[in-house]
């Protein structure tokens, strides 16, 4: 574990320990938050990073790729969305996921079109959508969002390139050691 | 309750891995926490971070500046404040429902939970480190200008 790595957290705790001798009110609000998003994190981000790698040991990449890579069609674009839709949790996780993804040979709209969805069409939100701001608005935002995704995800793939796709698939290949 | 499920599940499927290898089992935990502690600085970081931007923010200070009449500056400040904050869904939904009860506009809440959901300013640091600062600003900036599109589509519609 390299120390330096930990400089930007440390910094950041600093901050906030001056906020809270200055200010102790506004210092406790801000931590509060800050628990709550831990423990968001503490929810869903453990178990999702032990099942990446149960995934990463045990599913041989030719399945993946047959599912999802290259030659996946129509079915890898409805399998990648309704993964990135079944999941939880911030964004942030489907990062990690997508790295796995690459490297075992997942094709790259597919990997967008996942981390889109895991954006913002993520079926336990969407229900926690309807109870708060009701059906019409959580239905409409859904009914942009895909589209949108799809859309978004053709035109991403077209920008990047192939050269800088390799690239990418190397460096998550990577980082998922 | 999801929380509760993935947890089960994953604790199930470590238990049937655990069965049939105890060798594979170890290095998928091991290739776990080296993924986890690689992501974990910012993480924190980012975390503190945020909990001090919405602790100087509270919610009549955001009501009051989304406002159905907060014109170009209310779109601003929403999107704005959507791409930076990291606000998890479960405070997110009733707070944007808070804020409509208080008069905020449905195209400044519409564009706000769609930023917060699909910008991630704030996680620049740890999606660069997959996608490379390209792509992630790419993306960012696309979800951005679509999240206007989802706004005023749902202006239109709902207001």
């Amino acid at each position: 574990m390299k120390a330096k790595r930990y400089v930007f957290p440390l910094v950041m705790a600093a901050v906030v320990s001056v906020v809270f001798a200055a200010d102790n009110q506004l210092g406790r609000s801000a931590l509060s938050i800050t628990g709550s998003s831990f423990l968001e994190m503490l929810s869903v981000i453990p178990p999702i990073f032990i099942l990446l790698g149960l995934l990463d040991v045990w599913i041989p990449r030719e399945r993946i790729i047959r599912h999802l890579g290259e030659e996946s069609g129509i079915k890898g674009i409805v399998l990648s969305f309704l993964l990135g839709a079944a999941a939880a949790g911030p964004l942030y996780g489907a990062f990690p996921i997508a790295a796995v993804f690459m490297k075992k040979g997942v094709k790259f709209s597919n990997v967008l079109i996942f981390i889109g969805a895991w954006s913002t069409t993520k079926i336990p939100m969407f229900m926690f959508e309807m109870g708060s701001l009701g059906a019409g608005f959580a239905l409409l935002r859904l009914v942009i969002n895909i589209p949108g995704i799809l859309l978004m995800a053709v035109i991403l793939e077209r920008i990047t390139g192939k050269e800088s796709i390799e690239a990418i698939y190397a460096q998550c290949t990577g980082l998922s050691e | 309750m999801y929380s509760v499920i993935i947890y089960a599940v994953t604790g199930l499927l470590l238990l049937v891995s655990l069965i049939k290898s105890r060798k594979k089992t170890l290095l998928a935990l091991k290739k776990a926490w080296t993924s986890f502690e690689r992501i974990l600085p910012e993480l924190i970081a980012i975390m503190l971070f945020v909990g001090l931007l919405i602790a100087l923010l509270n919610p009549e200070t955001i009501s009051q500046l989304l406002g159905e009449s907060s014109g170009v500056w209310g779109l601003m400040i929403a999107s704005i404040v959507g791409s930076i904050t990291l606000i998890p869904g479960f405070v997110a939904f009733p707070t944007a429902a808070i804020l409509v009860d208080n008069g905020a506009g449905i195209t400044q809440i519409a564009l706000f939970i769609s930023t917060l959901m699909m910008v991630g300013v704030a996680t620049f640091p740890v999606e660069k480190k997959y996608f490379g600062s390209r792509l992630t600003i790419i993306r960012n900036v696309m979800a951005f200008g679509f999240s206007f599109i989802v706004a005023g589509l749902m202006g239109m519609i709902l207001g």
